[in-house]
This record gives C-alpha cells, structure tokens and sequence, in this order.
C-alpha cells in the first residue's frame, strides 16, 4: 500500500516547491533537484491525491459516514491550498477534482454534493476578492471581454477562436491553416492545439476527436464498473473523469466557453510531464482491469 | 477492511454502477456542449472568423512614391532622391528597448538627441510592428558594424530608404527650398491616404509650392505577413505613381556666378528672363546647405543658422525689403511724362538741395554743390536728386503712385515664389489709413528719390526693371518651366501691359539707362571697363535707418551695418534686352563699386560665358 507514502512524499514536494522552488512566468512551479530532471510536484499529485483517497475510502464502510467524508477533504484541501500558493489555478482545481470524483465514486451523498457545489459558487465572488492573483483575474476579465484588450491578454483568445472559425466545416487542409503556420496563434503545439487541429481539419476533425475521446471515456468508465475491490472501481472512475476533465476545460478555454488555465488537451497537446502523469493513470486503469476482474 | 459482506460488495457495485451511467450522460452532455461551441463558431460564425483570418493575414501596405525631380533650364539636377541608411528599431521584436540601446551605443554613436527623438517616436501614433527610426545617414562602417552584430540584435534593422539631396547644396537653397520631415502639424493636414508612406514634405520654396507635383500618387502592396509581420510574399501590387519631374527657369550656371560674385556681402540676387518672366536667378547671401535640413538638422547646426548675425536663413531675394532709393529713378521718370508734368527737354538748374514753399527744410542732392544744368536724361545718368523732387512734387503722388504700382510696386506678383513679400508702395490712402496722418508734400519728394516709406524688395525690382527692358510687355516672374508633361501655367496673375503716351519714351528711357553706364558722368561708369555689351543699368544708394543710441553693441559691427545699402538694377543687351537684374548689397555703400560689379559680373556670364 504505497498511497499514502505518494501522497506524503506528493505533499512534502509541493511544500519544497514554495520554499525552494524555481520561478517561471511569474508561477513557482518547478522543483530542481540535483541529480534528477526537473519537474513539477503537482503532476505528482494528479495521481497520488485520487490513489490516496481512493485507498482511504476503500478501507472505510459505504456508504460512507460524514466524518470519513470529511476527513477526506482535508486530505484534498492539503494539496489544493499549496499548489493554489504556486500559484497555479488550473493544475489545482483538477487534482482537487480528482480527490472529489472519489469521493462520488464512492457514494457521497447527493444532497452533500449539490451543496458542496453551491457553497463553491457562492465563494467565487470571494474568492475574486482573497485568493486570485491579479494575472488570474485578469485572464477572468479577458474571458469575459477579450476584445478589451485585443493586442494584450485577449489576444491568444481572439486568435484562437478566430482560427477555430475560419477553419469552417471542412477545414483549411493538414498544414494549410494560416492562423496557426504564420504564427498568428500562440502556444499553438500546447495548451491552444485544438485550434490547430479545428482550423486545419476542420469541424469534422473536431467532431471526430471528440468521438474518440467519448470512446476513450466509455471505455475507461466500462473497466472501472469491472473491478472487483472498491479501490480499483474508485481510482480507475476518478482517473478516467479527470482525464474529460482536461478534455473539457481545454476544448472549452481554447473555444471561449471558459477562462484561460493552463490545462494541455490530453493526449494530443506537446508537452513533459502532463503526458507523463496522464499515461501513468492510465497504466494504473489498465494494471487494475487486469488484475483486479473478478 | 476486506471484511465487508457479499451484500455489501454487491450494494457497493450496485451504487458505483449508477453513478457512472450518471457521469456517462453528464459526459456525453458535456461534450455536446463542446460540439455545439465548436459547431456554432466553425459554422454560424464562420464568414465572421474567415475574414478576420484574412485581415491577420493579409495586409496592405502603402509604397512611398519617388518624388519629383528638379532640372534647372540646362538641365542640371537640382534636387534628386538617392539612397540613405538608416537604423531602425521594431519594439515588438526586442525584448529590451533600453537594453538594446545600450547594446547598440557601444557599436556605434547614437547621440543625445537622436535617442530622444527615437522615444519620442515610439511612444507616439505607432502601428504594431511599426520600425522606428533609431539613427538615419549610417555611413558604411557603421552599417557593417550592426550587421556583423545582427544576430545579439533582434528587431533591429538596416532600412535603406530614398532621401532628398540637393548637390548644388547652398547655392540654390533659397529658390528650391528644402524637404523635411512631416511635423505633427502637417500631419493632421495632409491626405492621411497620399502620404502614409511618406516622410518628408516640401517645407519651403519651390518644394513646397509644387508639393502636390512632386510627391506623386501612392502605390499599395497586398502582402501576406506572418504574426511579426515578416512579409512572406506579395500578392498583388499597384506600383505608386512617381512624383513630376520639375524643369526651372533657373539657371544654376548664374547662381554659381551670383555666389561667387556675391562672396564676402551680404545681399541678394534677382535676375529675370525678359521674354518669359523666367527667374534666372534667386539668390540670398549667404546661404545654408538644405541637405542639413533633410534627415532633420541638429539643434546646434540650428541655433548656429539662427543666431549667425549675417542671417543666413533670411531669404533677402524675396523678403528682404529696402527703401529702392535711386533705382526707382527710372520708374519714377516714365510717371512724370505719363502725367505730362515734365519732357524730355525741360531743364532745371540744380545747386544742390530743394526747398519747398512753406517749408524751412532743405532738401539735399547727395552731390553738394549740385549738378547745374539737368533735364531727365542726364539727371538719371548722373542720378540728381533735386531734379526727381521737383519733378515728383509736380506729378504729385496721386500720379506716382498708380503708375509705379503698374510695374508690380507694392504687391506681390511672383506665380510660385512662397513667402515672397509685396514690399510697400505709399499712397495718400494708404497714409491715411495705416499711418493716420495725411499726406505732405515732404513725402512725395522722399518718393521722388525712392526713399521715405517705399519698400521693395529685390525680386519687385527685378521684375518691374524686366517689365522696362519689355517695354510694358507683362509676365509674372516664375520660377517652374516646366512640370512633367502640363501645358504651361497660365499666368493668372499678370497685369496689364504698360502702354505709354510716347511709345518712344521707352527708347529714351533706355538711352539714358545705358548712359548711367556707358555716359561720360554715369555713375555706374566704372563698369564700362572691359564690357563687351551694352548695359542700362540704375544704381541705389538706400540709407540704413539709424539704430537707437542707447543700445549697446560692438562699435565696429555698428559702423559697418549702419552703411548706406548699395542697390543696382540693370538690363542687357541694352539694345535688345534679354535679362533684367537686382541686386542689393546690404552697408555696400557704393552701389557702382559693390553692387554693379556683382551685376556687371552675372550678367557677363550670362550672355558671353555660354558662347564661350
């Protein structure tokens, strides 16, 4: 039962990434130790935070009791306020996403959850006010009017939406989308590549990924339903929403739907250690269906 | 922990089975959702967004015509377009503006001022991804040296542009003018459509009055540009129209001969092509050389023009007025027989001063002991003063004063000279209304002489003594020949030809001209030397008005500029003249001895330097 010495040694990296961490574009994220690559802790605890709750709920009665929800959350809130420090709005509001699914996997009851929900909206005004820092709530005011500010923060919501439209039903052709090859489209090879990929291909492209993702989902949401141990059903279910999660809120920033967060579309966007953390989940899935099939 | 029951596992699967049908349709929901985002812009928004992929694509990008060249009537360039270096800076492509200033400051020199002006520049109406000029007229060595350091620089660029260049430098600058850059000022007047690619607008002279000729019609090129407006190809282009070519009446052969005779004075040159109106030569001295003024002059080589007391930036050709003095003589002879108050026989005996009844003042001859026996012949030979008084005060100023206004006294009637100014031709009305007082007899004998209030300047002297070498015939002095391939201008300005009574006193006038010349008691005689044409000439001698005694100042700069100015017109061949000329030499005092040579020496040029 390696959990809960992840999620130690999860908790302990993100605690040295704010003491000793290193700073780029204005977030402290990265953490460089001698001897080993660099990399960010919170890719870490996209996976040790579900392992640990899930193990916790596993070894807890179902439905479970209130007191055993809520000591969860605290091992949620843990994480969620450090990397919340770094400051990284996105990475966090996922990995605490994660911890919750499990928590719904494994019977949360819904009354609690519609409240936990209600209590969330009724905060982020406060939130506006304690918590963000001011690029964050800037990338707030640029979702809501992007065109105030046209050559500064809106413009990579601008460019991509504009690329995403010009790209039509059909799309311009495989490496024919001007907004994207003139490099009028910014992070076009990361977090911003459905972009690309709806300009050049097209919104049969986009459709047609949105089906495989579907699938993928299906497929993963199928082997959880057949593990046999409560943990195997609970971290395989919390891995493959998080995984529609990053779907979600990327196609959904990327097309306007939501504010900018750094969130790489899965599986398809370039990038070290999200691809590292995603394809480790799904390892896990795959480890848990073949070994834990009753 | 393994201890649950059966019932329990199967409740637990039971429950977790729910949930995810739950998440599947929340799911599938979800990215319906995202479908129909995705659906909504590619397909409903489609047109929008295509044309604003386009526009980010593809820009248009104005092309600055070539401006006008300028020929003199030989066909000597005057003012061309040859190519100038300059840094330039593109703000979105440097990290570090200051950073790569200070880079840049240890490659080359980049003053004070020049870094000020890039600021100001930069903060001030630039299109994103606009070049900003940092340094212009980089000379060989310094393009080298960023060009060998390009790669540490980004955003920085060697632009070659066409600038404006005058090789005849100073000596035609106050005919031509000059061009600058566009001030804020301009800016909001001109054709915001004409002149987006253009930098430098005709700020005097004739590249300011021709400006609309010479600057041409702008040209577009449809480019398709990357995000930091690389230009990657053209696709379509409309080739900017070239400015006109300019062809002037201006002789540059004659200018260099005015500088070169005008050396060491202070003074102005006009001549005119009779037959045309053609001004052959305008020219101020000293001079300045516009190409200073072109790529933007320094504050020092500025304030230094400014404060030169020779004034140099004074266009005396043109805005230098002066009392004509005797060189009004002639104009003022042709009034007197107009208004039939004297003939070519009537005599007066001159003892040297006048006295009008009533009146205590004497009036004096510049010759003390008087000319004796005058009649207007040989009192415009020898320039008497007491004949042109009493003959003046017997025309009256009602008669002088319309006559003289017919030869262009008081107005100005230059076609395309800017600035040029009108002089000042006195009236009894005019009196009145400017001055509030009347009219007294005592300024009609100042008039006589071309003293008093009458101001001319040396161009209005030029062009009445081409209207008098014309015999009435008018043409407005010009300076354009010529202008791409346009019919001639018509002259709107001109006025009437001068008819006279006598159309032989024309002849008599010129006789007497020549005789201030070629005549025993001329008082231009000492030009007869080695003259090889004949020449009707008038010699001036204008008093400079005194300057108040309790200034201070340096007593020898005092003597010298409170000397009479010499002022000399002429016009030959005298038998069948060709060219009028003006010419004033400010504290010349001696108008046969400065300004007459000057005269003397263009005008030998003139008709004997091209045979020869």
């Amino acid at each position: 039962m390696l959990a809960p010495w992840a999620y130690l040694a999860g908790v302990i990296a993100l605690i040295g990434v704010l003491v000793l961490g290193v700073s780029g574009k204005g977030a402290q994220r990265w953490l460089a130790l001698p001897g080993l690559p660099r990399f960010q802790p919170s890719e870490l605890m996209k996976l040790a935070l579900p392992l640990l709750i899930a193990w916790y709920m596993a070894s807890k009665s179902t439905p479970p009791k209130l007191i055993t929800l809520v000591k969860a959350m605290v091992l949620i809130a843990i994480p969620l306020v450090l990397i919340l420090k770094q400051p990284d709005l996105g990475t966090s509001i996922l990995i605490a996403a994660s911890g919750i699914l499990v928590l719904f996997f494994a019977g949360m009851p819904w009354w609690l959850m519609f409240s936990m929900i209600s209590i969330i909206a009724a905060c982020a005004p406060l939130m506006w006010f304690f918590v963000m820092h001011g690029y964050q709530k800037q990338r707030v005011l640029t979702f809501l009017n992007p065109e105030s500010d046209p050559l500064g923060s809106g413009w990579n919501i601008i460019q991509s939406k504009t690329a995403i439209g010009s790209g039509g039903i059909e799309g311009k052709g495989w490496m024919q989308g001007t907004q994207s090859q003139l490099e009028f489209l910014p992070e076009s090879h990361t977090d911003f590549i459905i972009a690309v990929l709806a300009e050049e291909l097209g919104l049969i492209g986009v459709l047609l990924l949105l089906i495989l993702y579907f699938l993928i989902i299906i497929r993963g949401l199928y082997m959880a339903t057949q593990c046999s141990s409560l943990f195997g059903r609970l971290l395989s279910g919390s891995l493959i929403i998080t995984f529609f999660i990053y779907v979600f809120v990327n196609i959904g920033m990327v097309s306007g739907l939501l504010p900018v967060v750094g969130v790489p579309l899965p599986l398809i966007s370039w990038g070290g250690t999200s691809v590292v953390s995603l394809l480790a989940g799904f390892g896990v899935m795959m480890s848990m269906y073949t070994h834990d099939v009753k | 922990m393994w201890g649950h029951s059966f019932r329990d596992r199967m409740a637990e699967q039971k429950l977790f089975r729910s949930r995810a049908i739950f998440m599947t349709v929340l799911i599938f929901a979800l990215l319906c959702l995202l479908a129909g985002r995705m659906a909504y812009l590619q397909v409903v928004l489609h047109e929008k967004y295509q044309d604003l992929s386009e526009n980010n694509r593809i820009q248009l990008r104005p092309v600055a015509p070539n401006r006008g060249l300028i020929y003199d009537r030989n066909g000597v360039l005057l003012a061309e377009n040859i190519p100038s270096y300059s840094l330039t800076l593109v703000k979105e492509r440097v990290n570090d503006v200051d950073e790569t200033l200070t880079y840049l400051k240890t490659l080359i020199d980049i003053s004070e001022r020049e870094e000020k002006q890039f600021r100001k520049h930069l903060k001030h109406n630039r299109r994103p991804y606009q070049a900003i000029a940092i340094k212009h007229k980089l000379d060989e060595k310094e393009i080298a040296q960023v060009m060998v350091n390009r790669y540490y620089l980004p955003g920085i660029d060697v632009e070659a542009r066409l600038v404006r260049h005058y090789p005849e430098g100073a000596t035609s600058v106050h005919a031509l003018g000059y061009v600058g850059r566009i001030n804020q000022k301009e800016e909001d007047r001109l054709d915001k459509k004409q002149y987006s690619a253009t930098k430098h607008i005709g700020k005097l002279g004739i590249e300011r009055r021709y400006e609309k000729e010479l600057h041409g019609q702008v040209g577009y090129q449809k480019v398709e540009t990357n995000a930091r407006g690389r230009i990657l190809r053209v696709i379509e282009q409309v080739d900017p129209i070239p400015g006109e070519d300019l062809v002037l009446h201006l002789d540059q052969r004659l200018q260099n001969a005015a500088a070169k005779a005008m050396k060491g004075y202070r003074g102005a040159v006009v001549a005119i092509d009779v037959a045309s109106g053609g001004i052959l030569i305008q020219y101020s001295n000293p001079s300045y050389d516009p190409n200073s003024f072109v790529t933007g002059i320094s504050h020092a080589e500025y304030s230094g023009l400014r404060t030169n007391p020779d004034l140099p930036l004074f266009n005396r050709a043109i805005r230098g007025q002066y009392p004509p003095a005797s060189t009004l003589k002639p104009f003022l002879g042709l009034s007197f027989l107009e208004a039939g108050a004297v003939t070519w026989q009537d005599e007066i005996n001159d003892k040297g001063s006048y006295k009008l009844e009533n009146d205590d003042r004497l009036y004096r001859d510049w010759k003390r002991r008087g000319h004796g026996k005058v009649n207007l012949h040989s009192a415009v030979m020898e320039s008497c003063d007491t004949y042109f008084y009493d003959a003046a005060y017997k025309t009256t100023v009602d008669n002088i004063s319309p006559f003289l206004g017919k030869f262009g006294f008081g107005r100005n009637m230059t076609l395309d000279v800017p600035n040029a100014l009108s002089g000042l031709l006195p009236s009894r009305e005019w009196k009145k209304k400017k001055r509030r007082r009347s009219w007294y007899a005592g300024d009609t004998l100042n008039l006589g002489i071309g003293q008093g209030f009458m101001l001319a300047t040396p161009m209005q002297l030029a062009t009445a003594t081409a209207v008098l070498a014309g015999k009435g015939k008018w043409h407005s002095p010009r300076l354009m020949a010529r202008l791409g391939n346009r019919p001639p201008e018509i002259d709107s300005k001109k006025l009437p030809d001068i008819v006279l009574k006598d159309s032989k006193d024309w002849d008599r006038m010129f006789n007497a001209m020549t005789a201030v010349v070629h005549g025993p008691r001329g008082t231009a005689r000492g030009l007869r030397r080695n003259l090889n044409f004949t020449m009707a000439a008038k010699t001036g001698t204008s008093q400079v008005v005194s300057i108040a005694q309790n200034e201070e100042y340096d007593s020898e700069t005092l003597a010298e500029r409170n000397r009479d100015h010499a002022l000399f017109i002429a016009f030959a061949p005298a038998e069948n003249p060709s060219i009028a000329i003006a010419v004033i030499v400010e504290n010349g005092e001696s108008a046969g001895r400065t300004a007459g040579p000057v005269a003397k020496a263009i005008l030998q040029e003139y008709l004997l330097g091209a045979k020869g």
